[in-house]
């Protein structure tokens, strides 16, 4: 695939970045407090629910069916939304979609578009690629807009300035947002108002809006955006154009599934009953909203990922960050750590799958492999498994390291009983090490001591314990 | 019914105190097992490290496949053996491996799972006069839904004084090879679970795993925390005559000797 601008995996690798991360104890104090707050309001909306475990195996298998047959559903999907006034276009990777969005702005003469919250455009960089042919994409989810004042880049999928708290914000507003009032202090309250003046003025002069989709339905050719803000359904009715980027998997086939997933998201991403706004569009309605409504298919490597019959179900993802909230990596190293568009859990599955494992080598191995981010994933994402699955595919693609040396050995070893049963017999060794040792036993015992080794293994006491029961026996 | 122990390697080399605690607790109940000889290593660690060994998911089918059931003191081994050893089977291409490895993990019980579902019972007679708190181990809970099992079988310990752990659903940061590959990580989890341990006052950290205790218990007593980690079946084991009659082993070798004292005494 074609990069786009917003992938730097493993550059530097994740290790180093969760370094730096884990001892910025303000970045760790922000993460924390946002997303305990956010676990906590999920746990109590989920808990409410008496079939919620039934709504997971729903949404799994609404998902599984889509990514089954995707290619009847993209045709369907094209034909009802052309039926009804869309333009539908194909594009392979982030450079098509570029291009074609970029195409799109131009032919309407505007040099401003607004942004709806979306992370497919992430994905591709379309912001970056915008600006090259001299069109400025402006974030219009508050979130989105303090990442983009602050030239930073989003660290969560649902709440993109995690990272920051009320009195950075308010810095990044008086020296960015040009129309700040002088005396803004850090009061939520006041943050908001000063975003809502700056945008309000931006939602009436714009022409072209740029939009995501959360969902998009086969059966009717609708797009669906769920939001918070309100913002978003600003861009998504004023303006006379309207593009939206939508990855191909973000398919459902009938109007019907939402009742599955229109449970699942809210409660999932923001511990919410329902969205506060749910925008749906099909096509064009004349003299209501967008004349000219555009919809761009992506690839960019999923259909890639839908060959492996295990990473796969990575597609069924619905963007609700309730792995990220539950994660205990993510809530220690934040998700620029990740080094992609999708930090967390979900990325660490997606990124190196939609890029390549050789470029994303590290990701896989960015989990404890607690199995909490599968527990609360709403489409049923078994994302220890595949995280196992990719570090296979990691290990297969590498050259001999001293960890594969180690590892092969200690499996032969772990063939043959006798070989065994005298290794068993070095672990007073360890004893040496116990404090402190070379590398990569260093790594352990910078903050944990060794266990004192045994005198004897098991097995040298069972069997010492069987020959003394039998002499009782003779006896 | 003839049941194998699977000790895990872990427990083989380092801690074989689990796995005698787990031995005695079975046979005070009227359970034998049998430990066949051939056993080393389920392969999780290489599993999860990337090395899917499909010899050691074999070799696991072969020593156990004899037996009616297999009883293991790790939740995450347990775990894996249900999990995992059919999808590494798969990816080498052996199907039929990967039908035996199934139909063998289906026999294959954690240890408090063997206790309630297959002995049936979830008090074990044990005594141990001292305040512990139990952290449930990830796997455990999530791959392996052992639910409040273990718990159960703690609450009916005489004299026990069992406190809960906060935060006890957060990992502790062990995760195998994690703990080398992301220190930093590992060591920041590693210190808010010891803070959580701390708090309680409790005398012996108790888990189902003896893999998640090293990594605790290895940072506990790095910082002297005075706080022992003892196995789910080293609690369970002690009676006031038998095994360690309700003492605080205070390190590995002297349980051992106690151990001993208590066999050479039967």
């Amino acid at each position: 695939m074609s990069a786009g601008e917003t992938i730097w995996v493993d550059n530097p690798p994740f290790p180093a970045n969760a370094r730096r991360a884990v001892n910025d104890a303000q970045l760790r104090r922000n993460i924390r407090n946002a997303t305990s707050t956010i676990r906590q309001r999920r746990a109590t909306m989920v808990e409410e629910l008496p079939d919620w475990q039934q709504l997971r195996t729903a949404g799994a298998a609404i998902k599984d069916e889509v990514l089954a047959r995707l290619d009847r559903y993209l045709e369907q999907f094209e034909q009802a939304a052309t039926q009804r006034g869309a333009h539908v276009h194909w594009a392979r990777d982030a450079d098509e979609a570029n291009s074609i969005v970029g195409s799109l702005v131009a032919a309407t003469g505007e040099r401003e578009v607004l942004k709806v919250k979306s992370m497919v455009t992430q994905e591709i960089g379309l912001v970056g690629a915008l600006a090259k042919r001299g069109i400025s994409a402006y974030e219009t989810d508050l979130a989105e807009l303090i990442v983009q004042l602050g030239r930073d880049r989003p660290s969560h999928i649902v709440v993109p300035a995690i990272h920051k708290n009320r009195s950075e914000i308010r810095k990044i507003f008086l020296n960015e947002m040009g129309d700040a009032p002088a005396d803004l202090s850090d009061d939520p309250h006041a943050l908001a108002e000063a975003a809502r003046q700056h945008l309000r003025r931006k939602f009436f002069q714009a022409k072209v809006a740029i939009s995501g989709a959360n969902f998009a339905i086969a059966q009717t050719g609708s797009l669906l955006v769920a939001e918070s803000e309100g913002n978003g359904r600003m861009c998504l009715t004023l303006p006379e154009t309207l593009i939206s980027v939508v990855g191909i998997e973000k398919l459902l086939p009938t109007f019907r599934d939402l009742e599955v997933f229109l449970q699942l998201l809210p409660r999932s991403s923001t511990g919410e009953r329902m969205n506060p706004y749910n925008s749906v569009w099909t096509g064009v309605t004349p003299g209501d909203g967008p004349q000219q409504v555009h919809i761009v298919l992506l690839d960019n490597g999923r259909t890639k990922v839908l060959r492996d019959h295990i990473g796969r179900q990575a597609l069924r993802c619905i963007r609700c960050a309730a792995c990220l909230n539950v994660c205990p990596v993510y809530e220690r190293t934040g998700g620029h750590a990740y080094g992609a568009t999708y930090p967390g859990p979900i990325g660490a599955v997606l990124t190196p799958q939609l890029v390549g494992v050789e470029h994303a080598a590290t990701l896989p191995f960015a989990s404890s492999l607690c199995g909490y981010c599968y527990e609360v994933c709403p489409v049923k994402i078994d994302i220890p498994t595949v995280l196992v699955k990719l570090r296979h595919d990691v290990v297969k693609a590498e050259r001999a390291s001293p960890e594969s040396v180690l590892l092969t050995a200690t499996g032969a070893v772990m063939k043959g009983r006798r070989r065994w049963t005298l290794a068993l017999r070095l672990a007073p060794l360890m004893r040496l090490f116990r404090h402190g040792g070379p590398p990569p036993i260093s790594r352990w015992t910078a903050v944990r001591d060794l266990p004192e080794p045994p005198r004897q293994s098991f097995r040298d006491w069972w069997v010492t314990r069987s020959a003394t029961s039998k002499q009782a026996d003779q006896r | 019914m003839r049941v194998a122990l699977f000790t895990t390697c872990l427990v083989d080399a380092l801690f074989p105190d689990a796995g005698r605690a787990t031995v005695e607790v079975l046979e005070r109940l009227g359970q034998p097992v049998e430990f066949p000889l051939e056993q080393t290593c389920c392969g999780q660690m290489h599993a999860n490290s990337g090395y899917f060994d499909v010899d050691l998911v074999r070799r696991y089918v072969e020593v156990f496949s004899g037996y009616d059931a297999v009883v293991v003191p790790s939740g995450s081994c347990a775990a894996s053996i249900r999990h995992q050893h059919p999808m590494i089977a798969r990816a080498a291409g052996e199907h039929w491996l990967a039908k035996r490895a199934e139909a063998i993990a289906a026999k294959t019980f954690e240890l408090s799972q063997f206790l309630i579902d297959v002995v049936g019972t979830d008090d074990v007679g044990a005594h141990f006069p001292h305040r512990v708190t139990y952290h449930p181990t990830c796997h455990s809970m999530r791959m392996l839904d052992v639910g409040d099992r273990p718990l159960r079988l703690l609450r009916n310990v005489r004299g026990i004084d069992l406190v809960e752990l906060p935060r006890w659903d957060e990992c502790c940061g062990f995760g195998g090879t994690f703990s080398i590959k992301n220190p930093d990580v590992s060591a920041a989890m590693l210190a808010d679970k010891m803070e959580a341990v701390i708090g309680t006052g409790a005398e012996v950290l108790c888990a189902g795993d003896r893999s998640c205790l090293m990594h605790i218990g290895g940072g506990l007593d790095r910082i002297r925390a005075g706080v022992r980690t003892l196995h789910l079946a080293e609690i369970l084991a002690s009676t006031e005559t038998g095994y360690h009659q309700g003492q605080l082993p205070t390190v590995t070798t002297e349980t051992a000797e106690t151990a001993e004292t208590a066999e050479t005494a039967r």
